[in-house]
């Protein structure tokens, strides 16, 4: 917007100044036109911002409230009847099935979340590593198909490879994979997690492992380094941004699924989303108790999400189309 | 493997994590390793790539709990690999680099996509038992009874409406507060949706909906501006066919914001020059909008579109939190779930199967986008 001095032209100080000075007027009215004009627009936004943020506004005040007010009374009449209490908090907490209460799931959820983020993260550094910097024939083929594995739904692949993982595979009479022993342990889950996520992670890392300049691989191959070297030392620390980005992607994905929880992760390892969902259906009135534990199960997710919004951002522009 | 999982599985959940995490660590830089040694000559490094071609596929079977003569089969073909690898025109430890590097994508793909997906494609013609081919008595059972066609036309009802609306929304919010103050706050109070899970979302409009009966004090939002309006609580949940358009507000609320980020970053691509011109052309603003503005993010509103239409296909955690499909507000996703909690595996994955479909066109249609702008570049 700056209008531009030519550099070869001859400007003593004076002129200078009072042509940075009519440039500043020049903003201002137009800023002050803008403003004008769109007024409408900035009430129309408001407008949509306040309901959008009322619901989680209602949840909020809501949990805070003691229970007997939350069953007699609306949230908006807070200032008409005040009330303030952490015992929703605390009952919500111990709320839960005969295996397992909000709190385990919380830890759950969290035991099943960072692995789920960290496994698939390295595995498709690997694979993408390769697919940009390694020559062989096919690369672009198979480049495309496992970003074509992306639209395949993941309700496709769940109930196989729950018989997989309980049953084993058996070709003929030959055992060729045992089965896991797996009822009660995360093993399952993690596992199911990191593959569905390994699509979209090879494409969103290839994107950024192939756009760092060849000279500096070649320099550092001319150097002796070979690729486990390249790929460790050079690569990685250049990729940290779209490491990031889908790691606090992955990370929030995983955190709110529901579906392959309720697939994998059954019993004493189930995660807050099924407890949640499970205590919406059996006590679905008590909305002193869920709105507090709709609050909790959100809460992290936020924190990640507001810390690190430039990044999740970025992740979510790349890798949209995922589940 | 399995074993080591089952030690695990034992401790406290949170001493697992560094556990397993230190674990996976030191296989892959085990794997990085061999992958940076590999291509150097000499005898010692050949026969420490003959080694690790032998083993490693032998010690992952046996790890996989196969039989023996498995897992030495496995070792037999790896010292193939190794003569190919020796032999290979690149060098020797050229192949042995790039399966390295690739195979444990690969190979988990290949377990966990591509393997299952044709298994619930050949289960989708089976009998329930999976025992039995019945050819396609799974699908016609879908189309031809009630809830079957129900279902089916309301995941058409959502991916018609939430696309459309929660764009349609999100651009207006875009240009109305772009370049506006406090941009960025804006910006997150909409957005913020987006980071909450679809069941905290079914809860909290839960909670706008619920109602309680004809005059009792309304707790629910929905239903107290429904009686200040002079009407009458509404159960909306329970009220078909208006109960699905309920259900796709949540999916709205939720989808808006991602549209608004992505829509408002394209927004600020479209170049003022253009903006300017059309102004001094005498437009208006809305002439403006239409005619510059919106051709200057074609190609981003396509790829919102198609993005929320695939989610809205697939939309599984809100109808299964909110109703359970009840009342004739189920979707694909969520029969297909129920179906297997039935121990009906067969039409199970049918649903599956016909959510594929659905969901191919659109992908095919992304597809060419994308290589028609590439082509343009």
């Amino acid at each position: 917007m700056s209008a531009v001095i030519p550099a070869n032209l001859p400007v003593d100080e004076a002129t200078e100044e009072q042509l940075g000075r009519g440039e500043k007027v020049m903003e201002a009215t137009r800023r002050t036109k803008k403003r004008l004009t769109s007024r409408g627009a900035t009430i129309a936004a408001l407008i949509i911002a306040i309901i959008w943020m009322t619901p989680t506004l209602g949840i909020f005040v809501s949990s805070f409230r003691p229970a007997e007010e939350v069953r007699r009374t609306g949230w908006w009449t807070i200032l008409q009847n005040p009330g303030f209490t952490m015992d929703n908090y605390v009952e919500v907490l111990q709320a839960g099935n005969s295996t397992l209460n909000l709190a385990n799931a919380m830890i759950n959820s969290i035991a099943i979340t960072i692995p789920a983020t960290v496994i698939p993260m390295a595995l498709a550094a690997l694979a993408a590593y390769a697919l940009a910097w390694i020559d062989f024939r096919g690369r672009n083929i198979l480049f495309v198909s496992i970003f074509a594995l992306q639209i395949v739904p993941i309700q496709m692949a769940l109930v196989p490879l729950l018989s997989l993982f309980s049953r084993g595979l058996t070709i003929g009479d030959v055992e060729l994979f045992a089965g896991l022993d797996a009822s009660g342990s995360y093993t399952q889950v993690w596992i199911a997690h990191s593959i569905f996520a390994l699509p979209l992670a090879i494409f969103l890392l290839h994107n950024f492992i192939s756009e760092i300049p060849g000279e500096l691989i070649e320099a550092a191959r001319v150097d002796g380094a070979g690729h486990g070297q390249i790929f460790f030392r050079i690569v990685l620390p250049l990729i940290v941004p779209a490491i990031a980005a889908f790691a606090i992607f992955q990370f929030i994905w995983v955190w709110n699924d529901l579906l392959v929880a309720l697939v994998f992760a059954d019993g004493a390892v189930a995660p807050v989303t099924k407890l949640l969902a499970e205590l919406s259906g059996n006590r679905g009135q008590d909305w002193h108790l869920l709105t507090a534990g709709a609050f909790i199960s959100i809460v992290i997710p936020l924190i990640v999400f507001i810390s690190l919004q430039r990044y999740f951002v970025r992740g979510l522009l790349a890798g949209a189309s995922k589940g | 493997m399995s074993d080591f999982f089952a030690w695990i599985s034992t401790l406290p959940p949170l001493a697992q994590i560094p556990l397993v995490v230190l674990a996976f660590g030191i296989v892959v830089a085990l794997l990085i390793f061999f992958l940076e040694i590999a291509p150097r000559t000499g005898q010692k490094y050949t026969i420490i790539r003959m080694a690790v071609c032998v083993l490693a596929p032998a010690l992952v079977f046996l790890a996989l709990g196969s039989v023996i003569w498995a897992a030495i089969v496995a070792g037999a073909l790896g010292l193939l690999f190794f003569w190919l690898d020796f032999r290979s025109r690149q060098g020797a430890g050229y192949l042995f680099q790039l399966v390295g590097f690739l195979a444990p994508a690969l190979a988990l793909l290949a377990i966990g996509l591509i393997y299952p997906s044709i298994q619930t494609t050949v289960q989708a013609f089976m009998n329930s038992r999976g025992n039995r081919f019945v050819g396609l008595e799974n699908f016609v059972w879908i189309f031809t009874q009630d809830t079957g066609i129900r279902t089916v036309l309301n995941t058409i009802v959502w991916v018609l409406i939430a696309p459309v609306v929660s764009t349609a929304f999100g651009l207006a919010y875009a240009v109305f507060i772009d370049k506006s103050r406090g941009e960025k706050f804006f910006k997150v109070l909409v957005f913020m949706p987006v980071a909450i899970s679809f069941v905290g979302a079914s809860i909290i409009w839960r909670f706008v909906y619920t109602a309680r009966p004809e005059g009792q004090d309304q707790i629910g939002l929905l239903n107290q501006i429904v009686v200040w309006l002079g009407g009458s609580p509404v159960d909306f949940l329970s009220v078909a066919p208006w109960n699905t358009l309920f259900l796709i507000i949540v999916l709205i609320w939720v989808q808006t914001g991602f549209a608004m980020v992505l829509l408002s970053a394209a927004i600020k691509g479209v170049p003022a020059e253009q903006l300017e011109a059309a102004q001094l052309d005498g437009t208006n603003g809305w002439q403006r909008f239409i005619n510059v503005t919106v051709p200057g993010i074609r190609s981003s509103l396509v790829v919102v579109l198609t993005t929320i239409s695939i989610a809205s296909l697939k939309v599984f955690d809100i109808v299964r939190t909110m109703t359970a499909g009840a009342n004739e507000t189920s979707v694909i996703a969520n029969e297909m779930y129920s179906q297997w909690q039935g121990f009906e595996t067969g039409r199970s994955a049918a649903f599956a199967v016909v959510l594929f479909l659905l969901v191919t066109p659109i992908i095919v249609y992304n597809a060419r986008q994308l290589a028609k702008q590439r082509e343009i570049r």
